[in-house]
């Protein structure tokens, strides 16, 4: 099969403008990062007259336990020599990222038949067949006389001998982490019918210290534990972070001056604001799903009850009013309904309302209490905390209560937040503490089916995860 | 479920009885030097560490509840005789729980258990302005470990002199 180099047949700018993560935000929370404009482009790849065969290669993922896909990742052909590490870094990551979902096994590079070299020229099917790959990603990088990098992959199936996907980016250098991830979502999505989630953040709160005397920040970091920075000092206890659905924004609870508030935290300027001017405790903020609101819960006289302020018109609304602690709010992906946590029946139960606080239904029914209730970015399951006989559990059920099943259980397990492809899970996971306030406390990350648990690696403890959406 | 409440109760009691009586003793002793004579090191009037050794600065909750037992009612009563003594002072009731429950909800639980106090307070004659109530959810536990005997601890409302 005749294999065209780099000829693109179309060229599709993706996202025009592109703001890279704010990095060093230092000690002082307010203090502004200005945001470096870059410039993405990606161009689709083909085959000349094979493009449009359909390839038999797919991954079912939504089976439960699947034999990972043998793939094989060859590093990136560097058009010239200083560009080596680049071209090896970007398989190293595009191989991690998807040997972490768990859907596929990387083969050992030192395996290899056929170089990253020879491969411009297109595979030889029945060297990469010889070492059991079914999948093979190969690619190339290149810097362009304006100093912007072109990174350019290809996924073929090894066994139909085709291409199944190709397409090459224009970014600076830079980004050549970023473009990987991308790579890895385009990789996922052709191979597994769904969205990818590689190229995603992790807002989290770092904990260090002893129980009593906890240090906590907020912080953020690639899902694969890259790029890690702090975003506040810690002289402030802040807790449960969450994305913004649409923008580079955080909401989050703070302790400022023994007062906790919600506050906005932008990513882009390193500003942040207390959300409205509220005469009680406010906590257990979220957005949204267009980003316009934020729901949240406020204490007044011992008792909490849900509200929604939207971030334009200040206009706040109160949508629960009842003596039981009604938290934890989250809204579906449509808009029109919000889960949350309430103890009105007598203990912790999830419930269901409509968007206006009308025709609220309990869908937990199960033994022991049930919390943190997280609709999934696809509208199909609500992920939630369950406690019973001294053990916690992450479980998904449907919104109408049914098909309940658990994740993952541990002495503390909490907090669980959807990868924005609704596949995947993370949460935390806390250990006893020992006499002396020891404790351990960790990220973890699950694929719904409850298969390939995964610790994600943090500088230090770490609890409160909160998924990003595809970074635009 | 009912037998491992049962033991954290127990727990609860035995660790409030330790408590209350070395409280106690105190507080009686130092409650008898101010009535006659003023000590020559005691501690200073209205201060937080008055409070501490003259009424005790916590009360203890059941699980997942914030109602004041009736064991812990002597110590708000104390509290509340000694603020009214006290009139200057200025009061934070802090409430917190134990880690065996979800961050957010316990943040509601400990605001329910801070104004318990502040209500049974103001109930008993004391200004509502002098008091100030504030959640920590489980975010500051008093007593270190993960055992019955520290989550027992840990559910308190912790008085502060501000």
């Amino acid at each position: 099969m005749p294999y065209v180099a780099s000829s693109p047949l179309t060229t599709a700018p993706l996202t025009p403008r592109l703001r890279a993560p704010a990095r060093s935000l230092g000690r002082t929370l307010g203090r502004a990062v200005a945001g470096v404009a870059l410039l993405l482009t990606a161009a689709v790849l083909t085959v000349g007259g094979a493009g449009s065969a359909q390839a038999q290669l797919n991954v079912d993922i939504t089976k439960g336990f699947v034999d990972p896909m043998p793939i094989a990742v060859s590093d990136f052909q560097p058009a010239r020599p200083e560009l080596a590490q680049t071209g090896i870094d970007i398989a190293g990551v595009v191989g991690n990222d998807l040997a972490s979902s768990g859907l596929f096994k990387t083969i050992e590079k030192s395996a290899f038949l056929q170089t990253s070299q020879e491969l411009q020229n297109g595979p030889r099917y029945g060297d990469w067949r010889a070492i059991g790959a079914q999948a093979l990603v190969s690619g190339s990088v290149d810097l362009q006389a304006d100093g912007r990098m072109r990174v350019e992959f290809r996924l073929w199936d090894v066994l139909a001998e085709q291409q199944m996907t190709g397409l090459a980016y224009m970014t600076t250098p830079s980004n050549w982490r970023r473009i990987a991830h991308i790579i890895s979502d385009a990789i996922y999505q052709r191979l597994t019918g769904e969205e990818g989630y590689f190229d995603t953040r992790i807002v989290y709160i770092s904990e260090s210290g002893p129980q009593n005397r906890r240090i906590k920040r907020l912080a953020i970091m690639d899902q694969d534990g890259a790029n890690h920075q702090f975003l506040t000092d810690g002289s402030n206890l802040v807790l449960t972070p969450r994305f913004s659905p649409t923008t580079q924004e955080i909401t989050y609870l703070a302790y400022v001056n023994d007062t906790p508030r919600v506050y906005l935290f932008n990513l882009n300027t390193g500003q942040q604001e207390v959300l409205g001017d509220f005469p009680g405790m406010t906590f257990a903020p979220r957005f949204s799903p267009d980003g316009n609101r934020v729901i949240f819960s406020m204490a007044r006289a011992g008792n909490s009850d849900i509200y929604t302020m939207d971030l334009r018109t200040r206009k706040v609304e109160r949508l629960t009013d009842n003596p039981a602690i009604d938290t934890s709010a989250s809204f579906s992906p449509d808009g029109s309904r919000i889960v949350f946590n309430s103890d009105r029946g007598g203990s912790q139960q999830l419930y269901v309302m409509n968007a206006d606080g009308s025709n609220v239904q309990r869908i937990s029914f199960g033994e022991g209490r049930y919390a943190t209730p997280v609709w999934s970015p696809r509208g199909d399951l609500i992920a939630f905390t369950r406690m019973n006989q001294g053990t916690f559990y992450i479980g998904v059920m449907a919104p109408d209560g049914s098909g309940e099943r658990m994740l993952s259980s541990g002495f503390l397990v909490e907090g669980p937040t959807w990868a924005p492809n609704g596949r995947v899970l993370a949460y935390f996971r806390q250990d006893p503490a020992d006499s002396n306030g020891k404790v351990t406390s960790k990220l973890y990350t699950i694929d719904l089916t409850g298969f390939n648990e995964r610790k994600v690696q943090t500088p230090l403890d770490a609890s409160d995860p909160a998924w990003s959406p595809l970074i635009p | 479920m009912s037998l491992k409440l049962l033991t954290i109760v127990a727990a609860a009691a035995l660790a409030l009885t330790a408590c209350e009586s070395s409280q106690q003793n105190t507080g009686a002793t130092t409650g008898t030097t101010q009535t006659t004579t003023a000590a020559p090191s005691g501690p200073v009037a209205g201060s937080q560490e008055a409070l501490t050794q003259q009424v005790g600065d916590r009360i203890f909750f059941d699980f997942d509840k914030s109602d004041i037992r009736a064991d812990q009612r002597g110590t708000v009563d104390k509290l509340a005789a000694w603020l009214k003594q006290n009139p200057s002072v200025q009061l934070t009731i802090e409430g917190n729980c134990d880690e065996r429950g979800t961050r957010e909800y316990n943040l509601a639980l400990g605001e329910r258990r801070a104004n318990a106090v502040q209500e049974y307070l103001v109930a008993r004659g004391v200004n509502a302005s002098r008091l100030k109530t504030i959640s920590y959810g489980k975010e500051r536990p008093a007593v270190l470990g993960s055992t019955e005997y520290a989550w027992a601890q840990n559910r308190r409302d912790q008085f502060v002199v501000r």
